[in-house]
């Protein structure tokens, strides 16, 4: 930290701080530009409905499988309340919503990960609607476009969260079988048990500039090995040097490219239009 | 609270050190009748063990079994391929970049079938666990593990694997090398399997690093191995930034067979022998075989294809939803 805190003010909505450069931005601005900040560049996580916003056609976008939700199974110690709280908080059930949108009038099946929720971690209610976006892109026969924004799995649903892994992974499968193009879009920050299953599987991986890609936590790898950690380990510039994803994208640029690629991938699919 | 198995299991330890010294003493004994006093003190020792062992392991606590799970002298997964199986011939290399010891596998005979077996592997001494890198695989592991399963689906020989992992390796370079990607495309092959998989927790099943070779048509569990999302330690941290609260946190991730079984996450849980794995390592590798033999004469009849279908739909079923 460079500067002190000042005296705490009345935040004015008109405005807000750049969580990259700390500049204050006009909301305006700052909306207009996508929730990427006009001086530094740096992308500012999405809530689901931003992300739709900035992906789909306008009124396009139909969320589906809306009223699941997980429950407590392991009567995890606090998950009861911090679930509820998110719930009360995001008006929404889970951490992921999924749903059919369209992209320059392109049927798309996509599900969608919002960090707020949980830290956009994957237990049950996240894998279904990941499962289901796949399973839903072979039955309409369009392609698929999943937003990844996770932690990782979800430690208070437990063994049955890391068992979420292993079925997004199936639905992958499904896809693969079908002839139905996947494309992952690694939004900060994608981590850990999601970037372990479904999402580093993807037929195509896009990124969005810095975002945080990642296994283990940084402390975890630096401690590991006594490797020099490069000055970007674990962001989407070090997972793309590396060969593990085919482009990072702007935000500007997002919504273009994911039509051009469906486009190109899906060109054989009945559904798509 | 112990720190580690042997720290857990000391009182009884040194009641076996001290049998196993008394007995050497009594086999040096010439005198009849001092030889007589010792063995019948050996007795009364033994049967002390013997009570103190079944009072300690009917208790066990999620923390007591995360520590038993890791137990060094806990019969390891080349212990169970060197019992269970014949002609083991151990294949290495990714054929991409290097090898992996923290993952050993290849063709094996399971009575008269030959069978592809994978198996994360541990060792029991420095030098060992440094080989091994304590079972924590590399995108290296997990590539030649998809190499014995592409070859497994060409030969049609029945998979097994054995899963005993802290966790996959998370140092830097196996991040840069793809360890998610890796971890991701064995699950992703073994759904494509069209041959019978069967997977056993044998000690630590570390969350993607153990989940990774763990896709089959039937899961089992022996009942001193804990399954978990997230070690307890990490768990700890994370909730209470305290990792010394880790007996709660093993607590509350129900890590444990037993659990696994409740939740339906695992077949069947395999029971072990007094005091353990490692009391009787004869004994566990029997009851592993039978799982084995049993759940082998329950998938052979199977086509490939329903073979394939049964490990999709069982996995794509796993997860607690309502509100539908």
């Amino acid at each position: 930290m460079l500067a002190r805190k000042s005296a705490p003010q009345a935040p004015n909505p008109n405005f807000v701080q750049c969580k990259g450069c700390k500049k204050t931005l006009f909301l305006a601005d700052f909306e207009a530009n996508l929730w990427v900040c006009p001086n530094c560049g740096h992308h500012h996580r999405l809530t689901w409905q931003q992300r739709v916003e900035v992906t789909f056609d306008i009124g396009s976008f139909e969320q589906l499988d809306l009223d699941l939700y997980s429950g407590d199974p392991l009567e995890f110690p606090e998950y009861e309340e911090k679930y509820a709280q998110a719930q009360a908080k995001l008006d929404q059930k889970d951490s992921v919503v999924s749903g059919l949108g369209r992209i320059d009038n392109k049927l798309i099946s996509t599900a969608i990960a919002d960090f707020h929720f949980m830290g956009g971690s994957m237990g049950s209610v996240a894998g279904e609607k990941i499962a289901r976006a796949m399973e839903r892109g072979v039955e309409k026969n369009c392609p698929v476009v999943i937003f990844c924004a996770s932690g990782g799995a979800r430690m208070q649903e437990g063994l049955l969260s890391l068992m979420q892994m292993a079925k997004t992974t199936a639905a992958v499968d499904a896809c693969r079988r079908n002839g139905i193009p996947y494309i992952a879009v690694f939004t900060d920050p994608t981590m850990a048990g999601v970037l372990a299953s479904y999402a580093s599987i993807a037929d195509v991986i896009i990124a969005e500039p810095k975002a945080l890609v990642g296994f283990a936590g940084a402390r975890v790898s630096a401690q590991a090995g006594v490797s020099k950690i490069p000055g970007d380990f674990q962001t989407a510039e070090f997972v793309f040097r590396s060969g593990m994803l085919d482009r990072i994208v702007e935000r500007s640029e997002m919504k273009s490219t994911l039509s051009q690629l469906c486009g190109l991938l899906g060109a054989h699919l009945k559904g798509i239009n | 609270m112990a720190n580690s198995w042997k720290e857990w299991e000391k009182p009884v330890l040194d009641l076996e050190e001290g049998v196993a010294k008394l007995k050497d003493l009594a086999s040096k004994e010439t005198d009849e009748s001092k030889r007589k006093a010792l063995e019948t003190r050996i007795k009364e020792f033994e049967q002390r063990i013997t009570n103190f062992i079944e009072v300690r392991y009917s208790r066990l606590g999620p923390w007591e079994q995360v520590l038993l799970a890791r137990a060094e002298p806990r019969p390891y997964t080349l212990d169970y391929i060197n019992t269970i199986f014949t002609e083991f011939l151990e294949l290495d290399g990714d054929r991409r970049f290097g090898q992996d010891h923290a993952i050993v596998a290849g063709p094996a005979r399971f009575n008269e079938t030959a069978v592809m077996v994978v198996g994360h592997q541990k060792g029991r001494n420095i030098q060992e666990r440094g080989y091994r890198n304590f079972a924590m695989a590399k995108p290296e592991g997990y590539r030649k593990a998809i190499r014995m399963f592409e070859m497994a689906e060409r030969f049609r020989m029945p998979v097994i694997t054995f899963v005993d992992t802290p966790a996959a390796d998370p140092g830097v370079e196996s991040e840069s090398r793809g360890i998610s990607e890796a971890i991701a495309a064995s699950m992703l092959k073994m759904f494509e399997l069209t041959v019978p998989v069967i997977s056993i927790v044998i000690g630590e099943g570390g969350s993607g690093g153990a989940i990774g070779i763990a896709i089959a048509n039937r899961v089992y569990m022996q009942e001193h191995a804990v399954y978990s999302v997230i070690p307890p330690e990490g768990c700890a941290a994370i909730l209470w930034r305290d990792p010394m609260k880790k007996a709660q946190a093993a607590a509350a991730l129900q890590l444990t067979s037993d659990s696994a079984l409740k939740l339906g996450l695992v077949e069947k849980v395999l029971h072990e022998p007094f005091g353990g794995a490692h009391r009787n390592p004869a004994e566990a590798s029997d009851i592993v075989k039978e799982a084995i033999e049993k759940g082998l004469s329950e998938l052979v009849p199977m086509t490939g294809e329903q073979l394939r279908v049964q490990r999709y739909e069982r996995f794509r079923s796993l997860g607690h939803l309502l509100g539908e």
